[in-house]
């Protein structure tokens, strides 16, 4: 449960701020996620940014799940 | 789209399946909580790429099904007072209470309105002044803590129109009673990324010690169920039972202090109905004393009439992992999603309506 | 005249005529309905396509378009998918009394422009007012008809197995942005509706193949609905892959967001054909060929297997069920 999605921080106002998703945006709030600023993915549920995204650790991961699809295919 | 289409890509997912498949030979009956990640195996077809040594079952981490009829109806009651904007998520407009449903009692004229976020219904109650804006609470600890930032805004900015009927649950407490009911054995636990997001890890902890079963924190998209399915199994073959996080770049162990902190400020556990499963200790949450003037149940004279329960809905059995939707007899005759019986059917995560419009079992 | 449109303006009477007149009149200008009689009357040989529509949609104005640009396109396109060369239109329109003439002159605008574009004419038509409250702004009914060229056959029940299925461009445009105008969902999107006719695009297309099997417009329900359509009409299975499908980023990042399946949004300039094999890469380069067209893509194609059901292979391979719209999407927090 708990549709929450990725948006990049473009404005932050106070404890809102404006977020996009692929070309859309949205007003959101930092109300859970007061150290949030410009430039940062966060995940949104409900309007609220719930939690930053870790960039290093999305990376970390995709090479991780790559070198597994790479020994799969030896 | 960054973060969503890399954990998709098929390549990705070609590596995890084969990997899952050399190391899985030991039987092993995962499950699923939460109700999104039932939605994702469905979608995709994960259960069709796993080898025929792991079997999937789902829990019960779809707030809306697990709403019990009872809640329902004081919503649906709180319809009928005059004056009342019912603010809700567009996830419970179908559901069937004992009597009718808000969908059904907007049809009539009943002020319901349809909202993506507690900002549009504080932005409601600005509005409409005159009006006493009532928001429907459900959810776990993923959307409670937003329902908390709601009311402290409101308190904020003097906004004195805006209530909640709270019908917030918590997940650790319903897998304990789960896991203690003995009903299904687990070997593994698929634990939902965003609770996690908010509570961290460590609530979890309890299930790998007290129990001896593997818990992986997973997200929501397909590479990320592989990776965490994976995880598990590894820990099986290996004869491990702790608590792991998948989902790296959402959560952290610790979870979002300053939630947790808004969550414990405005509400406090409570006992709570679960549907199928009758009253689980401290598994709910009500306002706390210092904000009981936000309670709409305390606030508004709610009659919703006694309760009654569909003749044949085996939703709760379903929700504690113990049937399947194939089990129902009511499954894709009486009850479908045009016209569903119970709330497993309506819920766009429900383990019925997963295997009705996802064709479970369908080979193409 | 008046800034609002009055009960009076539709009573039949001197300000009704007025009405009619300055509005209606001069900017849908042509010699059938200059003849103002209460039917138009017209010479046609060979067989007829004919359709009725009504058009609802809430707001009446959203990105990309207007009420007035969609009544004419949507009755256009129905009649392109039997294959016919749209010719007249009928519009009628249900005002709700307080309508702004402003806002009633802007969509007679759009709709002359539209017919233009689409090389039809309003041929006759109909103006009533209700009370405030009976109608929400404005409603518009057509109907339309259109010549179908001899030889052609185009119909829901004609899909064979081996065909192929080709849709015409990205999906969701126009949900998303007549979403983004709705209360309680404010999100801003340079999304736009691709309200557009596609009568030349079908007509392109015949000209570069004379076997397309089916045609269909996926208006309301969604590009799944109308393949579950096709489907059951021609009692085949159709089996398409999600990786083949066009879908904007716009429309994933709000389809995410709310918790939509792109298949399920509603389109208004896009169409989905069923196509005789052999004949795929003909149509696929007519279809590329047309400004409506553009986005073209092979997305699936049809079996015997599952008749009646459409199935989808997944970014994983595997192969789950795509099932027809049930009630209205509607977004979700779970």
């Amino acid at each position: 449960m708990c549709l929450a999605i990725p948006a990049l921080i473009k404005l932050v106002e106070d404890k809102e701020a404006e977020a996009e998703i692929g070309g859309i945006t949205r007003r959101i709030s930092l109300w859970l996620t007061p150290e949030a600023k410009v430039g940062d993915y966060v995940l949104v549920h409900t309007g609220y940014a719930i939690n930053i995204l870790d960039e290093e650790e999305a990376e970390e991961t995709l090479n991780l799940l790559q070198e597994i699809a790479e020994l799969a295919e030896e | 789209m960054k973060f969503i289409t890399e954990f998709r890509r098929s390549e990705l997912a070609e590596g995890l399946i084969s990997q899952i498949h050399r190391k899985s030979k030991t039987q092993a009956r995962l499950m699923e909580f939460c109700g999104g990640h039932t939605v994702t195996i469905f979608r995709y077809g994960i259960r069709q790429v796993l080898p025929k040594t792991i079997e999937m079952v789902s829990g019960p981490g779809c707030p809306i099904c697990v709403t019990a009829n009872a809640d329902l109806d004081k919503a649906i009651a709180l319809t009928q007072i005059p004056d009342v904007i019912i603010a809700t998520f567009g996830d419970m407009l179908k559901v069937p209470g004992s009597y009718s449903s808000l969908q059904e009692v907007k049809a009539d004229g009943a002020d319901v309105r349809m909202v993506y976020s507690t900002m549009d219904a504080l932005n409601l109650a600005e509005e409409n002044p005159a009006k006493s804006v009532v928001f429907l609470g459900i959810g776990f600890e993923t959307t409670a803590p937003t329902i908390a930032a709601s009311i402290l805004q409101a308190e904020e900015e003097g906004i004195k129109n805006y209530y909640v009927l709270s019908m917030h649950k918590l997940c650790p407490p319903v897998i304990q009673a789960i896991l203690d009911s003995g009903e299904v054995k687990l070997h593994g636990m698929i634990c939902p990324g965003h609770v996690s997001a908010i509570i961290g890890s460590h609530p979890w902890e309890f299930i790998a010690r007290d129990y001896g079963i593997p818990c992986v924190v997973s997200g929501f998209e397909p590479i990320d169920v592989l990776q965490c399915i994976d995880m598990l199994v590894a820990q099986i073959e290996n004869g491990e039972a702790k608590v792991e996080i998948a989902y790296r770049r959402g959560v952290r162990p610790e979870g979002n202090q300053q939630a947790l902190k808004l969550m414990g400020q405005v509400f406090e556990p409570c006992p709570a109905q679960w549907r199928g499963m009758g009253e689980v200790p401290d598994s709910g949450l009500k306002l706390s004393k210092e904000y009981q003037h936000f309670d709409a149940e305390l606030v508004f004279d709610i009659d919703p009439g006694p309760t009654y329960e569909p003749k044949g809905c085996i939703c709760g059995d379903i929700l504690r992992g113990v049937k399947t939707p194939l089990d129902c007899t009511l499954f894709g005759k009486a009850c479908t999603p045009e016209y569903p019986v119970g709330p497993c059917m309506v819920s766009s995560e429900g383990s019925c309506a997963a295997y009705y419009l996802y064709g479970e079992g369908f080979e193409g | 005249m008046k800034d609002k449109i009055l009960l009076a303006h539709g009573s039949g009477g001197k300000l009704a005529h007025e009405l009619v007149e300055k509005n209606f009149l001069k900017a849908l200008a042509n010699p059938l309905l200059a003849k103002l009689d209460d039917s138009a009357v017209f010479d046609f040989s060979g067989r007829l396509a004919f359709t009725t529509d009504s058009y609802v949609v809430s707001p009446i104005f959203f990105p990309g378009g207007d009420i007035g640009k969609l009544a004419v396109y949507g009755t256009v396109n129905d009649l392109a998918m039997s294959g016919a060369k749209p010719l007249y239109l009928s519009l009628s329109f249900i005002i709700e009394e307080g309508l702004p003439q402003s806002e009633l002159s802007q969509v007679v605008d759009s709709v002359q422009k539209a017919a233009q574009e689409a090389g039809v004419e309003i041929v006759t038509g109909d103006t009533k007012v209700v009370h405030r409250g009976s109608a929400d702004k404005l409603f518009i009914n057509t109907a339309g008809v259109g010549i179908i060229p001899e030889g052609v056959d185009i119909s829901g029940s004609n899909a064979r197995p081996g065909d192929k299925v080709i849709l015409s461009g990205t999906i969701g445009d126009h949900g998303i942005a007549v979403l983004s105008q709705r209360e309680g969902l404010s999100f801003s999107t340079r999304l736009e509706s691709d309200c557009a006719p596609l009568g030349s695009l079908v007509a392109e297309m015949l000209a570069a193949s004379p076997n397309i099997h089916c045609l269909r417009d996926p208006t309301r329900g969604g590009l799944a609905t109308s393949l579950n359509e096709l489907a059951k009409q021609s009692k085949v299975g159709i089996k398409i892959e999600e990786e083949r499908i066009p879908v904007r980023e716009e429309v994933l990042g709000a389809c995410e967001m709310l918790g939509f399946d792109p298949l399920y949004v509603a389109n208004e300039g896009k169409l989905v054909a069923i196509v005789a094999a052999e004949d795929n890469d003909k149509v696929l380069e007519a279809m590329r060929g047309n400004h409506y067209g553009k986005g073209a893509a092979i997305i699936g194609e049809v079996r015997a297997e599952h008749p009646g059901r459409v199935v989808m292979k997944t970014c994983l391979g595997a192969s789950r069920i795509v099932d027809m719209l049930v009630g209205d999407l509607l977004p979700r927090i779970c």
